[in-house]
């Protein structure tokens, strides 16, 4: 695979905030790299610097191995879609279209084809003479898209361009996204706070956190395999429990020794241990590994939200079975429910559902600015 | 109750425009007197266009008003893009009151001050008259400024940060992305700040009198030095046309505001419906 992108150990800060701490990331040709991680993590303005809009205090950037550092942004092959889209009200949906084609005084009929052709990609063929301002935010966010896709960049930086949207109209912006990178064949570098969005769009995720990389990989490897306990946190509900690897393959916590599938750490090495909450099976109390008392149940359609307090720590559990507060449950662990973590800067910070509730998670919830 | 202030509008319209009224309908008037009016005619208009030295101030004002209107608001304009970029907020607040001075600061100490400064640059460059056209240009533009800055800037913060950006982005140079976005984003702003700088300019005579020289002489100055001897009607011709040219231009500034305005409730509709819309889901 090339690379497209490279930035090499880059530092930015604003006012003696650090805001990307020395940086390193590879994006290679055809992929759709999300960068994903809360506000004010560093990911806007990393997307910011590919675009040539702010520039690195110190570390490289290298595009197609060609160091860009001082490039502007005119001269980058590189287009964005803009949070709030930056359509031009003065102008009509085919002439903001149209208008890198202008700037490169491209010849009229092939304007008109080529804007033609790239609303009919978006769907919005029937547009091209309204007012931009007459549009509806999904439309909108369609006409920021063509405009930034016209000039066929071979990278299309995207900020957080859902955010503005329902969910409804995000879900299917998401499918058709994904479908326009793999029919244009251009290197898509998407912002998110949205770990669901990253998770269902992205060929590999960039989790990012006070302007540090915490893991690169692909969806399912984020998620099967997080690095640390922000990680694990941050892409979707974790239990992470204390617990002290006895040896390879066999790990103890809660009190129990539990037979996982990881290797590699010292022995009697302190450990964050995540079990995922729909990995957690319920069963009798003769079987079980662990028992605990239910503190709360809600019904969240698919399946049931438990939490259950076992030896004071509070679990998450996803379950099809039922239970009601005040029962006390057995419950049961496979060895590939069970992740083990190094432990790191963000230990004991995260996985503890104590404080839990549905209302404080929404408040809290980076998807209520927008 | 509804009388009583109805009546005291019909007031307050008459003392505005009577006097004007007086002014117009004694234009027209046949004879020199100011109380009987005895028949009407256009022979102060004549007269006025065969007065030489009025028509040269004419020319004259014209002449300053456009040029200066010119100058301060490509200056002024520009000055609002950089006072609009300064990242430092008491930075701004402090430039942005500094541009202000010429606003609020009285006429007359504007005026003194600019003519000692010319008076004494020319001393020292060893001229014996160093007021002419320049010094009132150069003044005119000093108290114009700061109403063009005052237009421009608050269409600049309306705009959305992202579109000069976007133009870049989309292969513009910097001063293309102002040319063919930013610019007409803030025309609205910046036609009012031009139309002002001329009307200020049109009638200014305070600043004018005290940077103006012997050779360049603007209408306020010509008038001023007139009613030392004796007003003739023709001046009451010439500030009727004087009147209607101004009210013109206040008129044409309104329209262009009240497009504005117009486009500004459509874009907050559109916003009110996007929000039921998201609210709804």
């Amino acid at each position: 695979m090339k690379k497209v992108i490279e930035l090499k150990n880059i530092s930015k800060a604003f006012g003696g905030e650090l805001i990307l701490d020395d940086i390193s990331l590879d994006i290679y040709d055809n992929e759709f790299i999300t960068l994903l991680g809360p506000s004010g993590c560093g990911k806007t303005t990393m997307l910011r610097m590919i675009g040539g809009f702010e520039h690195p205090d110190c570390g490289d950037i290298l595009f197609m191995n060609e160091k860009i550092n001082d490039v502007p942004p005119h001269k980058r092959n590189v287009n964005t879609v803009f949070q709030k889209y930056a359509l031009f009200p003065h102008l009509n949906v085919f002439e903001n279209v149209a208008f890198p084609l202008r700037e490169r005084k491209v010849p009229k009929k092939e304007i008109r084809e080529k804007v033609e052709k790239m609303l009919s990609l978006v769907m919005l063929s029937n547009f091209a003479e309204r007012s931009v301002t007459s549009l509806s935010g999904g439309q909108q966010q369609r006409v920021a898209i063509a405009r930034a896709l016209i000039n066929h960049p071979k990278v299309l930086l995207l900020d957080e361009p859902l955010g503005a949207l329902d969910l409804k109209l995000r879900k299917d912006m998401q499918q058709e996204l994904k479908k326009i990178q793999k029919t244009t064949g251009i290197t898509f570098v998407f912002v998110t706070h949205d770990q669901e969005e990253a998770l269902s769009m992205s060929d590999t995720i960039v989790v990012m956190s006070e302007g540090k990389i915490q893991q690169i990989g692909t969806p399912t490897d984020i998620y099967n395999e997080p690095q640390n306990a922000f990680v694990a946190d941050f892409i979707g509900e974790s239990n992470i429990i204390d617990g002290v690897m006895l040896e390879n393959y066999r790990v103890s916590f809660s009190g129990h020794t539990f037979q996982c599938l990881d290797a590699g750490f010292a022995q009697g090495e302190q450990v964050d241990v995540v079990v995922r909450p729909e990995d957690v099976d319920i069963v009798p109390l003769e079987n079980a590994m662990l028992q605990g008392v239910v503190t709360a149940v809600t019904f969240m359609g698919v399946h049931n939200e438990i939490i259950v307090d076992i030896g004071g720590f509070k679990w998450m559990i996803q379950t099809t079975d039922s239970a009601s507060v005040d029962d006390r449950i057995g419950i049961s662990l496979d060895p590939d429910a069970i992740h083990i973590m190094k432990k790191s800067k963000y230990s004991g910070m995260f996985g503890d559902y104590s404080s839990y509730s549905n209302e404080l998670d929404e408040l809290s919830d980076p998807g209520g600015e927008a | 109750m509804k009388i009583t202030s109805k009546l005291y509008t019909a007031l307050i319209f008459i003392f505005l425009f009577a006097p004007i009224l007086v002014l117009l309908v004694f234009s027209f008037n046949e004879a020199k007197s100011l109380s009987v009016f005895s028949g009407f005619s256009l022979k102060w208009y004549q007269e006025l266009f065969h007065d030489e030295n009025t028509l040269e101030s004419v020319k004259n004002t014209l002449i300053l008003a456009v040029a200066a209107t010119v100058i301060s608001t490509v200056m002024g304009t520009a000055a609002a893009v950089g006072i609009h970029k300064l990242k430092n907020r008491w930075y701004r607040m402090a430039v942005n009151t500094v541009t202000n001075i010429p606003m609020i600061n009285p006429d007359i100490i504007t005026g003194i001050s600019m003519m000692l400064v010319f008076v004494f640059v020319g001393r020292l460059f060893g001229a014996s008259t160093s007021l002419n056209f320049w010094t009132m240009l150069i003044a005119h533009v000093t108290f114009c400024l700061p109403y063009v800055i005052f237009q421009v800037l608050p269409k600049l913060q309306q705009m959305e940060r992202d579109l000069t950006e976007a133009a870049m982005d989309l292969g513009c140079t910097p001063f293309r992305a102002f040319l063919k976005v930013t610019m007409p984003e803030i025309l609205p702003g910046i036609i009012t700040g031009a139309i002002m700088a001329f009307t200020l300019s049109l009638d200014d005579f305070v600043i004018s009198y005290f940077t103006s020289g012997n050779d360049f002489q603007t209408l306020p100055i010509r008038i001023y030095g007139m009613t030392k001897k004796t007003v003739t009607p023709k001046m009451y011709a010439l500030a009727t046309i004087i009147f209607f040219v101004t009210l013109t231009l206040l008129l044409l500034n309104n329209f262009v505001e009240s497009g504005e305005d117009k486009r500004w409730r459509e874009l907050k509709k559109q916003r009110k419906i996007r929000l039921k819309r998201s609210e709804q889901s």
